[in-house]
């Protein structure tokens, strides 16, 4: 599910662990699913990346920051974008999960639950501060294409939603 | 050009995706709430990001030079292929959601067809696409039933932007020349196979937003042949400012 279509010479993963994305800086690009491939042809790196997003003003961003990665560690680099398939947030590793809950963003959940959730059905959304379930959408879109807006109703606290794309 | 009738295609796609999200970025810093404010500039940063995929595309396709930002910024009006309806301008906030609304009803129905294409690059896209489409359908299906049940004033408003609104939908589900011949090879989506249930996909929203159905039999068309309504000119005069007073900058 998260890592069995990604094809990434061993080598690289711990070059590309370090590249984070620029908006949620405590989440590693391959801890979000966002490379799909990474060999190692003629001495020159060939890394394809597939947007979250399609307006998603952070892959440019991202593909700069892998070339530096790359050159840093001596690799000239081309960053392909593929289209297919299509990123989902399946593709967040569980470590991905746990960093954005800690960072303070509650993490997707599944599609069916993701539904209710943004159709205000039900409350299962959990607040990232206090850990109640007692909260509410605020709007279906925030401050990233990624995410939904959030308020707990016990602590008040608002939070964001990585909202589930399947 | 060898591939013209599928660079054509493209940019008809591409085109209602281009005004729309440029109608609705007019909003940003200007919406109604702040939470509104952010869901209509994301949708216009779907749409745009959508849209880059489309040119990229229809650039590699002309093969002539051109850039993706060359056939976004610098056709002239008659160029543009985008449906009448994207390009009305954001006259309340009901006008605002009807046009989205309206749109977002087809546009999902459209890119589902379209993941079926047998041009791969194009189904890549619609599965891009689709998934967030439909959050732009459910965004703006709810604002409807919100305005349209709500307060007598917003019921009101709401009505009467779907009212004239509506003589722009029929236009969706016309037929160019490049559709029938992409149709024809499998590539493009028969529109003309939307219209019934978009019909009845949006009187079930309306039904349940207390709203009435219009019931005009007369419609506008053109813009799918470059005849535009009179509001088209401003709004490109504001999306190209940047690439005509600055040439060759770039996404």
């Amino acid at each position: 599910m998260t890592s069995t279509e990604q094809n990434i010479d061993e080598r690289l993963i711990t070059i590309l662990r370090q590249v984070s994305d620029p908006e949620i800086p405590v989440l590693s690009i391959m801890d979000m699913g966002v490379v799909r491939s990474a060999v190692i042809e003629d001495g020159i790196v060939k890394v394809e990346i597939t947007p979250t997003y399609s307006g998603c003003p952070a892959m440019d961003v991202i593909g700069d920051d892998i070339k530096n990665a790359l050159k840093d560690a001596g690799y000239q680099s081309d960053i392909d974008l593929i289209l297919h398939p299509a990123w989902t947030t399946d593709w967040i590793t569980p470590r991905g999960r746990k960093a954005l809950e800690d960072y303070g963003i509650a993490a997707p959940l599944d599609a069916e639950a993701d539904k209710d959730v943004l159709l205000n059905n039900k409350r299962i959304v959990k607040c990232t501060n206090c850990g109640s379930q007692n909260t509410r959408l605020v709007s279906q879109f925030g401050s990233t294409a990624c995410k939904a807006q959030f308020q707990c109703e016990d602590c008040q606290e608002p939070f964001d939603y990585f909202k589930c794309l399947k | 050009m060898k591939k013209e009738n599928l660079y054509n295609y493209i940019l008809g796609i591409a085109d209602n995706s281009l005004i729309l999200g440029q109608r609705m970025g007019e909003l940003c810093g200007h919406g109604p709430s702040l939470e509104t404010d952010i869901a209509c500039t994301n949708i216009s940063l779907d749409l745009f990001g959508q849209v880059r995929s489309y040119f990229q595309y229809a650039s590699k396709i002309a093969g002539d030079g051109r850039t993706e930002d060359d056939i976004a910024m610098l056709r002239k009006e008659r160029e543009y292929k985008n449906v009448l309806l994207v390009e009305q301008p954001n006259t309340d906030f009901a006008y605002t959601l009807g046009r989205q609304f309206l749109f977002d009803v087809y546009h999902l129905a459209f890119l589902k067809e379209l993941q079926k294409s047998t041009d791969l690059t194009l189904s890549a896209i619609a599965n891009k696409c689709v998934k967030e489409v439909s959050y732009h359908e459910r965004f703006s299906s709810d604002w409807i039933k919100r305005l349209g049940d709500g307060t007598e004033e917003s019921k009101q408003k709401m009505q009467e932007a779907i009212n004239d609104l509506w003589t722009y939908t029929d236009e969706l589900f016309h037929q160019t020349d490049a559709d029938k011949a992409m149709v024809a090879e499998g590539i493009g989506v028969d529109v003309t196979k939307l219209k019934e249930n978009y019909y009845s996909d949006v009187s079930q929203v309306l039904e349940k937003a207390t709203l009435q159905v219009p019931v005009s039999k007369y419609f506008q068309k053109g813009g799918k042949q470059g005849i535009h309504t009179e509001h088209l000119g401003y709004l490109l005069s504001d999306l190209q400012y940047m690439q005509r007073t600055y040439p060759n900058m770039e996404w």
